[in-house]
């Protein structure tokens, strides 16, 4: 394995980890502010590669479909805050896996009954498709580097929203103390779909970025919803440094897994062997890696006080 | 149960309400992916049979159809009231190897008919073959194996092979490997659902292979042919039609242009059946017919032409008359090997845009009368 193709693995693997952070600071939020397990976050993602498909269909412009699939997904988080999210919040969690799975479902069908069952196609803009020459000689996607940056720029945005605003000092409030903060005179509602929004806008935008090069299809955020939770799991819920430190670790470990280990195998037995049995291993490398981090740190990485 | 209002789901329900007072001889029972990731796959299985039931206007035979969601244990569910409650004569219309294992042995144990409108594999054509089991689509192995032939013609020496790790993933590789003449430059298994595809892609750069083989079906294949694209490697690929159908080409674009795979069927082949068929499809549902609404198309055909020659009341003529596979199908030359399984011709076909939709045209043969690799293993006792 030469230093070149290592190197590219290493931006492979934070590339797709900058993405998960997108996916997992939403659910992080709303879990940890409004204490919610919403599994049809993975829904607001696929609402946002839908709309960006859509729009950059009509308009031709990539930066007008990221914008809208932003802003779509944020107005469908809303909405569904308002319906359906809101009467959840004193529940227990089994009731609010029920909903939500539901809500996967409705959005999944009717996505389908607006769109049609066939895959919608979303392509990278030309001032953005081709190779890049790095240092060392390394090819690599001029897009994949700009979902790198773009990844890291939402997340330094994120960290000065929740740190150094107005909002984000309520949100931190939230976390920590419901009652006292509605009894502070805050609008704890209008904080609630403001948040949910948020993490929706986050899930559509992390959509269209990734649907763009990757399959628009129904049923296309069920799998980055696993992995997301893997990542708050392994960050500790609630904390969005812990969504960054665990969506990279994620990201990494699901790319350099995939590569060592059937090369490791290679070593003991025959290539069609080591391809399979690696190949599986390597999928499992992120729930060990959990497993792992939770017999260290119960609560996550940046988890608070043990519960 | 039905989700569109498309022309041929109300020729279903009218036929179904006729069969009320006509009573209908003959029921069929469809059991394809109508929601969730795959389901266009089963959408156009199921247009594409409509439509050939339809043109036949008989109102002797009722369809009924139901959605599996992709699930084997909803197939399942759905196969027992088929056969229970509905008390169907033949079924059909599975999309995924692993429901079709899930249904076919049973059902056929049974007493009724299947006819596979697209999944395949090995093991119900070799030991697991039964007499009132059909593929009218092709074995499994069929356009790995012919993609590997046709690497040799192209004179690939050194291909790098990927597929899912999954058993029709693994079934892909072997069936490649079967013909395959040159070197491996790599053997990757993939996740199942794999969407980022930037890892293989790398080691497919760094592998020095002279092409590459992916069987990649549905959305994974849509999201490696645009990463692969955008990467800038220009080894060409290869691989069987199920990355390159009508339903998929669209979502992919121009990063498809060009490349080279694998098909039992092109809508630009060159047979009566085949012109009327995507002339009708076309007229119907306002888009081109796909590979699996072809094999849908043909199964109905299969099934029609049988009903036409015996009754299915009396299951060795009508399984002599279904073997025979006396009818026009769009494939041209088209009969049954021993274990039931289609003997056909596998072309190579290309990429193209026409008209403003993209497409594919034949541009060779890999493989002449293939039938399949298991016909020795099955011992039908008939």
């Amino acid at each position: 394995m030469s230093a070149a193709l290592i190197a590219e693995q290493v931006l492979n693997g934070l590339q797709s980890g900058v993405m998960l952070f997108l996916m997992a600071a939403g659910l992080t939020l709303v879990f940890g502010v409004m204490g919610l397990i919403n599994l049809a976050h993975g829904s607001l993602y696929m609402v946002g590669a839908f709309v960006a498909a859509s729009v950059a269909a009509a308009t031709g412009s990539f930066l007008l479909a990221l914008a809208a699939a932003l802003a779509g997904a944020a107005l469908a988080g809303a909405v569904v805050e308002r319906v359906v999210i809101r009467r959840l919040y004193d529940r227990d969690h089994l009731d609010q896996v029920l909903a939500t799975f539901a809500l996967i479902l409705i959005f999944s069908e009717g996505t389908r009954w607006i769109f049609g069952s066939f895959p919608l196609y979303l392509d990278v803009p030309p001032w953005l498709s081709g190779p890049v020459e790095l240092p060392g000689g390394i090819l690599y996607p001029r897009y994949r580097l700009a979902l790198i940056g773009a990844g890291l720029a939402v997340a330094a945005g994120l960290g000065l929203l929740i740190g150094r605003t107005r909002t984000g000092i309520r949100i931190r409030a939230g976390e920590n103390d419901r009652e006292m903060i509605a009894a502070l005179g805050i609008d704890i509602a209008r904080l609630y779909t403001l948040v949910f929004a948020l993490g929706a806008g986050l899930a559509g935008l992390a959509g269209a970025l990734v649907g763009t090069i990757q399959s628009v299809q129904v049923g296309m955020g069920e799998p980055v919803l696993i992995l997301a939770f893997v990542t708050i799991v392994i960050g500790g819920i609630g904390s969005i440094r812990g969504a960054l430190a665990g969506a990279l670790l994620v990201g990494l470990t699901d790319t350099l897994g995939g590569i060592v280990l059937p090369r490791a195998l290679l070593l003991v037995t025959d290539p069609a062997t080591a391809a399979a049995t690696g190949a599986a291993l390597a999928s499992m490398a992120i729930y060990a890696l959990m497993a792992a981090i939770l017999v260290w740190r119960p609560t996550g990485l940046f988890g608070a006080r043990p519960a | 149960m039905m989700r569109s209002a498309r022309p041929a789901l109300f020729a279903a329900a009218a036929l179904a309400a006729l069969a009320g007072t006509a009573a209908a001889q003959t029921k069929v029972g469809m059991i394809t992916t109508l929601s969730g990731g795959g389901a266009s796959l089963g959408v156009d299985t199921r247009d594409g049979f409509m439509l050939a039931i339809e043109q036949a206007g008989r109102d002797d035979i009722e369809v009924v159809i139901e959605d599996d969601e992709r699930a084997p244990d909803r197939a399942v569910q759905i196969a027992d009231r088929m056969i229970q409650s509905d008390r169907v004569d033949v079924l059909t219309g599975i999309v995924w190897s692993n429901l079709a294992m899930a249904v076919v042995p049973s059902g056929t144990a049974q007493g009724k008919f299947y006819l596979s409108t697209n999944a395949a594999p090995a093991q119900l054509a070799g030991r697991g073959c039964h007499p009132n089991y059909f593929a009218v689509s092709y074995q499994n192995d069929n356009l790995h194996e012919a993609a590997g032939a046709w690497a040799n013609q192209a004179g690939y020496a050194d291909t790098f092979i990927m597929a899912p790790n999954y058993p029709a993933g693994q079934d892909a590789l072997t069936g490649f490997k079967r013909f395959y003449e040159g070197d491996l430059a790599g053997e990757v298994y993939t996740d199942l659902g794999q969407t980022d595809y930037a890892a293989q892609i790398a080691e497919i750069r760094a592998s020095g292979a002279d092409s590459v083989f992916f069987f990649l079906p549905g959305g994974m294949g849509i999201s490696f042919l645009k990463q692969y694209a955008d990467a800038g490697v220009d080894l060409p690929l290869i691989g069987p039609a199920f990355s390159f159908d009508q339903g998929i080409l669209q979502a992919i674009g121009a990063a498809a242009l060009g490349i080279r795979n694998t098909s039992q069927w092109s809508k630009d082949l060159d047979n009566e059946a085949n012109r009327a068929f995507v002339a009708a499809f076309e007229a119907e549902y306002d888009r081109l017919p796909s590979l699996y609404a072809a094999q849908g198309f043909d199964t109905a055909n299969l099934l029609l032409s049988a009903l036409d020659k015996a009754d299915i009341g009396d299951p060795e003529a009508f399984r002599a008359a279904l073997r025979e596979a006396d009818f026009d199908s769009v494939r041209g030359d088209f009969t049954f090997a021993p274990n039931q399984h289609p003997v056909q011709d596998i072309y190579v076909r290309e990429v193209i845009e026409e008209d403003g939709v993209f497409t594919n045209r034949i541009v060779g043969t890999a493989m002449e009368d293939r039938a399949n690799a298991y016909v020795d293993d099955c011992t039908m006792t008939q």
